[in-house]
């Protein structure tokens, strides 16, 4: 553990050098207690890979207060795996219309397409982080066979609930936007919805698994492929 | 507090300017979602031009960046601008800034171009009344979350409010307000990577003088000058704090400011103290900057000392 000034109002403490299950383990935990703990000292609190950012409010605590309600969480964290992620599964249309590049990830891979498929949604993926974005999900780790590097020029628009891979992570994005990486296929879920509740079908520690769906499906579960 | 929606009373936008945004202190607790702050650049500007209406500081208000807004009044209210210095007018008389004046139903206000700063503050008695997502106004056009839907205000939009009196004027003594320079000195607590960079590159950083670019927004301001190298390309994405100052690979430092994103993977030497990312956000390209390291602790009582001296300046009857 280690913990660092990062602004006026803000400490970082780092659980691990890596995003591995282990420590996302502890980011987790630390985050649910650190909130109990700091209570309306906390502005808000930033769980990432390895770290979990605390804002405080200066004008009730200083920094000397959030380093001692930060040891005391610390410990108290218990080695176990916490089982307090739920496990939510999203449908998938997989596809060469709804992932533009998934045939280039599949002969890169030398994989067929259907194994690039296959070995994508057997994984059960961790929720390691929420950010870049409104409700975009950082979700890790990706099979090594088809995890595949950042296209060398980011499209200028992604359409919303494009499912892609960079590296060893995968993500479903949210709402139209810039982005980098390999599309494999559409989630028809909304992965942000300012009007619903919750906002988000996931946060952070849970686990997620993709069901692949027909085409048809998609449809009818409200998915389009336009752009728009 | 969510406001009823189907007000009728107000300010009719006639020409929204470059970019004016309905800002209130800003969207907190919602990092969790993936959703920035929001909220004004220049607090300190923001809360003045609330507090000259009678207001609480964190009412909402309008971000006005570089001029160019026309509001006409179809109530009858005070409001104050602050900020950024311009020409104000209304029904085409000028105007002091930092103060209230009383507005009629018909009145035509106008903020021209900014000649010194560029974020102005345009508050009404009250507050605008406009409903909240996510519990704050502010908006984040980035999201397009916030303020009427989520973008600066545009021709003809309409912005609601209560009718208050003529009397009950304020003034900020001129000795209190700000000056916009071409020049700042700006403080900077280090911290997060710090130990990736070496004594060195801290030194030219802190040593250097640096200008302001064009490539700066609500997200961040990339500043010109020195390289700046650590030992580091990327970082496992973490939580970005708010002045957070980030190195990309051309050693080129970007202050990250109120909308910028909640997580990213580029390493930072520190964080400069929000007392002066509010003076940064007031300057155009081409104004020179110094940086100059402080502890946490010295920010902790920079604050203090700001609050305890805005707490005693009363504003004076007019």
């Amino acid at each position: 553990m280690r913990i660092e000034v990062a602004g006026e109002n803000a400490l970082i403490l780092y659980l691990g050098e890596h995003g591995e299950p282990g420590v996302a383990n502890r980011v987790e935990q630390a985050s649910r207690l650190l909130k109990q703990e700091l209570g309306e000292k906390l502005i808000d609190l930033v769980p990432s890979y390895a770290s979990v950012l605390l804002i405080f409010d200066m004008f009730r605590c200083d920094h000397l207060d959030v380093r001692r309600g930060i040891r005391k969480v610390m410990a108290n964290l218990s080695d176990e795996s916490s089982e307090q992620g739920r496990i939510v599964t999203l449908p998938v249309y997989y596809g060469t219309d709804s992932g533009e590049d998934l045939e280039q990830l599949a002969r890169n891979a030398k994989l067929t397409i259907d194994e690039v498929i296959q070995i994508h949604q057997a994984g059960e993926y961790r929720v390691y982080a929420i950010g870049f974005a409104p409700g975009f999900a950082y979700l890790g780790d990706v099979d090594e066979r088809i995890a595949a590097p950042r296209l060398s020029t980011p499209r200028q628009r992604v359409p919303r609930g494009a499912v892609a891979i960079a590296d060893r992570q995968t993500a479903i994005y949210p709402a139209v936007s810039p982005g980098g990486w390999n599309l494999i296929g559409r989630c028809p879920q909304r992965m942000f919805d300012p009007d619903a509740q919750p906002t988000m079908p996931v946060e952070v520690g849970d686990r997620v698994r993709f069901e692949a769906i027909s085409r048809n499906d998609f449809f009818e579960l409200g998915g389009s492929l336009d752009d728009a | 507090m969510t406001h009823n929606n189907a007000q009728t009373q107000g300010f009719r936008v006639r020409q929204p300017g470059l970019m004016t945004l309905i800002q209130d202190a800003g969207r907190f607790g919602k990092h969790g979602i993936g959703l920035t702050c929001g909220g004004p650049l220049d607090a300190e500007a923001f809360s003045w031009a609330n507090r000259l209406c009678d207001n609480s500081t964190d009412v909402t208000a309008l971000e006005v960046s570089f001029g160019g807004l026309i509001l006409e009044a179809q109530i009858n209210t005070r409001i104050a601008v602050t900020g950024a210095e311009l020409p104000l007018s209304i029904n085409g008389q000028a105007k002091e800034q930092w103060r209230s004046h009383a507005i009629n139903a018909g009145d035509v206000i106008e903020l021209g171009y900014a000649t010194a700063g560029c974020r102005a503050y345009l508050a009404v008695a009250g507050g605008f009344h406009i409903e909240h997502s996510f519990g704050s106004a502010a908006t984040v056009t980035r999201e397009s979350i916030g303020g009427l839907n989520g973008g600066k205000l545009a021709p003809n939009d309409f912005l609601p409010c209560t009718a208050a009196s003529a009397n009950g004027c304020l003034v900020l003594p001129e000795q209190h307000r700000p000056t916009y320079d071409k020049r700042a000195h700006l403080r900077v607590i280090p911290g997060y990577q710090k130990h990736a960079f070496s004594d060195l590159q801290m030194a030219r950083f802190f040593s250097s003088e640096y200008q302001t670019t064009d490539r700066s927004d609500r997200m961040g301001y990339r500043v010109s000058g020195p390289e700046i190298k650590p030992s580091l390309d990327g970082i496992l994405s973490e939580g970005i704090c708010h002045g957070a100052i980030q190195v990309p690979a051309d050693g080129q430092p970007i202050i990250l400011l109120n909308d910028r994103q909640t997580i990213g993977g580029y390493p930072k030497l520190g964080s400069m103290l929000s007392l002066d990312t509010a003076k940064l956000a007031q300057m155009t390209p081409g104004a020179t900057l110094t940086f100059e390291a402080i502890t946490i602790d010295d920010a902790h009582n920079l604050h203090l000392l700001t609050q305890r001296r805005n707490a005693v300046i009363e504003p004076l009857a007019c």
